[in-house]
């Protein structure tokens, strides 16, 4: 800013506040400023994580406030890590975490591709395929589950339809082979928009002039594609597994609305099976152990992920 | 001078609008699920509103988010409700956590007797601890899981005589749990009327507590008992009984060779959906949607019927179902509150209650003598609440049901394991839950 400016500025604050600050530094000025929001990041998100840490390692339940809170040192996280139940949620997370995102990358980059070339009815394609991440997971999971009924769904029917196998004859939602997939598929469905418009952001972002160069080189459409293409499209691509993958891995309306975990266990995600514990069970020094170990994990992927990121864009 | 006017007439006015705020702010919040009874209950409530002058505002939520929603609220000491319909699973936590008035002697200064309701209505849903005179709530709705049938199809000659052929004994009411596994299998995938139609809707509901509300009623009468009853919370041997383990697998048959496709995750409403729309011959369920079903266009009436749980080679018992009426411990309006279950108690009350769609557990209601023919479903009802059996209803009952749940579910519609290691891995899960509270 000019000294200009700064003068303009300093003559035309009111003479009662610029007697209030005088005598401050540029320093005290600058605390008085970002003091509000540094209360505020205390207040919701340092001292409950504090808090958390500090009921993890006792057996405290928010349903009997009048009973003995004991301290039980590392017994929660002993209990939680030698749990097969728990390392079953683990795998199912992971399970539904690594091909949600093998499916959305690949068909979203797929769909932004073609979305990217010009042609009559772009725009309302565009519309088209963005809808389903327009509509409330809630009732995204309860069409779903009418879709994949056995004996009036649609999805059935369209499998019988190719296969020729009895639309009643499986069950998607109740089978412990198919859940996993069943939930796979309609994640993909919802979010898979959602990283199109991120790559389509990228594909746009690439100037026309490096193919021009490229076409003056000869080099052939599939060279451009991934020399040119895919490198300048990668940071965005691995934004979008970023958000994805975070908001996957806390995956909780749509699952219940489908499978409710089940069945038996096998849908049981970690945010379902957490949110069981801290607010049916009501077990929450329990679940704090279990939230800590989670934004542990969540925190040390994500920083190395953000490392990658960042090297990708420096290149 | 004009401000000082205008600040008094302000004044003034607050006053009085405080003033008229109040001589009409007496009002209660009840809370309970939202379903058809809840219906009869605001209608029933309007007698109420008239005799006291209490406004009744009413909280009603859906049965899967009923107990989430309502216990969030209990333990966070909210204000909302003033009075609860709480399912009778909750009393002792309610009890212990003091979230319920206890209501011993607002029941004597007002002569309303437990002796004048269902017994296992009583202990059901009232006393903490069970079988103590120990009483938290009022019996508010009396329900139980039972069966309803179509009679229709069942009396159709063709079929009576192939299932007679088959099975060496006449199609009808099932007079035990094996009977009513072979009926539910003689109609699984069968064409009737030109339509596809399949055995018995049950239980399988995986998120709250709907698969547990349908096993215990094999269970039970296989002879799967909580716990040794000389000795409390020593469960082994008890609910991994061998009988036990033969009602698991029993209720896996059942599901396997009799359930619709697809019924992986059904509760109440899809069951009613399923026989209500003419896809399952049989279909277990709460009393409560007996009337509705009566009443439907398309099944009821002459074409339904419906029975108690059948026994086994264990016992013949049923799951208990229904709930009492608590007065909230935060309540604004004790008073109000205990008057509006003091004028729930009257006998003349009950009978419209029942009239209306509800279900008393008044013996003067159950126990008159054209209760059992005034519906087709009435004597279904008295022989179903005359063996019922509840859940655990410790402060911990959500833990142990949510275990149960899990480890039910699993074995029963994933497949995995054994019915024994099914119920090894819920003693080991149960007994965890009664160490945490130190009752073991």
């Amino acid at each position: 800013m000019s000294g200009k400016v700064v003068d303009t500025l300093a003559k035309a604050t009111p003479p009662r506040l610029a007697r209030k600050f005088k005598g401050l530094s540029d320093r005290a000025i600058a605390w008085i400023f970002v003091a509000p929001t540094i209360f505020l990041l205390l207040a919701i998100n340092i001292f409950p994580l504090i808090w958390t840490i500090r009921l993890s390692f006792t057996n405290f339940r928010v349903n009997r406030v009048n009973a003995d809170v004991k301290w039980v040192g590392l017994r929660n996280y002993e209990r939680i890590l030698s749990d097969p139940d728990i390392w079953q949620t683990m795998q199912a997370t992971a399970h539904f975490l690594f091909w949600t995102l093998f499916f959305q990358v690949l068909i979203g980059f797929a769909l932004a591709y073609l979305i990217n070339k010009k042609f009559k009815g772009n725009d309302l394609w565009t519309t088209i395929i963005v809808f389903p991440m327009m509509l409330s997971p809630a009732v995204v999971g309860n069409f779903w589950t009418f879709l994949y009924q056995p004996q009036i769904g649609l999805f059935n029917y369209v499998v019988s339809f190719f296969s020729g196998v009895d639309p009643s004859s499986f069950s998607m939602i109740g089978s412990v082979d198919l859940a996993p997939w069943a939930i796979v598929i309609v994640d993909t469905w919802m979010w898979t928009p959602f990283v199109m418009l991120i790559c389509l952001a990228g594909l746009r972002s690439i100037p026309d002039s490096i193919y021009e160069a490229a076409e003056c080189d000869r080099a052939s459409k599939w060279r451009q594609f991934w020399t040119i293409t895919i490198p300048m499209v990668l940071p965005f691509l691995m934004l979008a597994v970023l958000f994805r993958g975070i908001e996957n891995f806390k995956m909780f309306d749509l699952v219940v609305q489908l499978t409710g975990g089940g069945p038996g266990s096998i849908t049981e995600l970690t945010s379902i099976n957490l949110k069981r514990e801290a607010f049916e069970k009501w077990r929450t020094g329990y679940a704090s152990a279990y939230a800590v170990i989670l934004f542990v994990t969540i925190f040390g992927l994500a920083s190395i992920y953000v490392k990658a990121l960042n090297k990708v864009k420096e290149r | 001078m004009k401000a000082s006017k205008f600040l008094i007439a302000t004044a003034l006015a607050a006053m009085t609008s405080a003033g008229s705020t109040n001589a009409s702010a007496k009002s209660l919040t009840l809370c309970w699920a939202a379903w058809d009874p809840a219906n009869a209950l605001v209608e029933l409530s309007k007698d109420f509103e008239k005799q006291s002058g209490v406004d009744m505002k009413f909280e009603f939520v859906p049965w899967p988010n009923f107990a989430d929603r309502m216990l969030n609220e209990l333990n966070s000491k909210g204000k909302l409700c003033d009075l609860m319909i709480g399912d009778s699973q909750w009393i002792g936590g309610a009890a212990e956590n003091g979230q319920y008035l206890k209501l011993n002697d607002f029941f004597k200064a007002n002569k309303i007797s437990m002796d004048d309701f269902i017994p296992a209505t009583v202990t059901g849903y009232a006393e903490w601890p069970k079988n103590t005179p120990n009483y938290w709530a009022l019996p508010a709705y009396a329900d139980v899981v039972g069966w309803t049938y179509r009679k229709d199809w069942f009396a159709k000659p063709e079929l009576k005589a192939e299932f007679k052929k088959k099975h060496g004994y006449d199609l009808g009411v099932p007079k035990d749990l094996a009977q009513l596994k072979d009926i539910a299998a003689f109609f699984q995938g069968r064409v009737i009327d030109g339509k596809k139609v399949y055995g018995a809707a049950i239980y399988t509901e995986r998120g709250s507590e709907g698969i547990t509300m349908g096993v215990t009623n094999a269970l039970y009468n296989y002879g799967f008992k909580y716990q040794n009853p000389k000795k409390p919370y020593d469960m082994k041997g008890f609910i991994n009984s061998d009988g036990a383990i033969k009602g698991l697998e029993y209720y896996k048959a059942l599901y396997d060779a009799g359930s619709p496709p697809g019924s992986s995750d059904w509760y109440m409403s899809e069951n009613i959906d399923a026989y209500k729309s003419g896809q399952v011959a049989m279909q277990m369920n709460f009393a409560f949607i007996w009337p509705g079903v009566n009443a439907d266009k398309n099944v009821g009436g002459d074409r339904t019927g419906y029975f108690a749980n059948p026994p086994g080679p264990g016992g013949h018992f049923a799951q208990l179902g229904g709930q009492g009426i608590s007065v909230v411990a935060n309540t604004k309006d004790k008073d109000s509150a205990l008057a509006y279950i003091k004028w729930f108690a009257q006998p003349k009350i009950q009978a419209r209650w029942t009239e209306m769609g509800g279900a008393s557990a008044m013996r003067a209601v159950v126990e008159d003598p054209k209760f059992p023919t005034a519906q087709p479903y009435n004597k279904a009802f008295l022989n179903s609440m005359a063996i019922v059996k509840d859940f655990w209803a410790e402060p911990s009952y959500a833990s142990l049901l949510l275990a149960m749940q899990k480890r039910v579910h699993n074995f029963v519609i994933a497949g995995k394991g054994t019915a024994k290691e099914a119920l090894d891995g819920l003693l080991k899960d149960w007994t965890e839950v009664f160490k945490d509270d130190d009752k073991l």
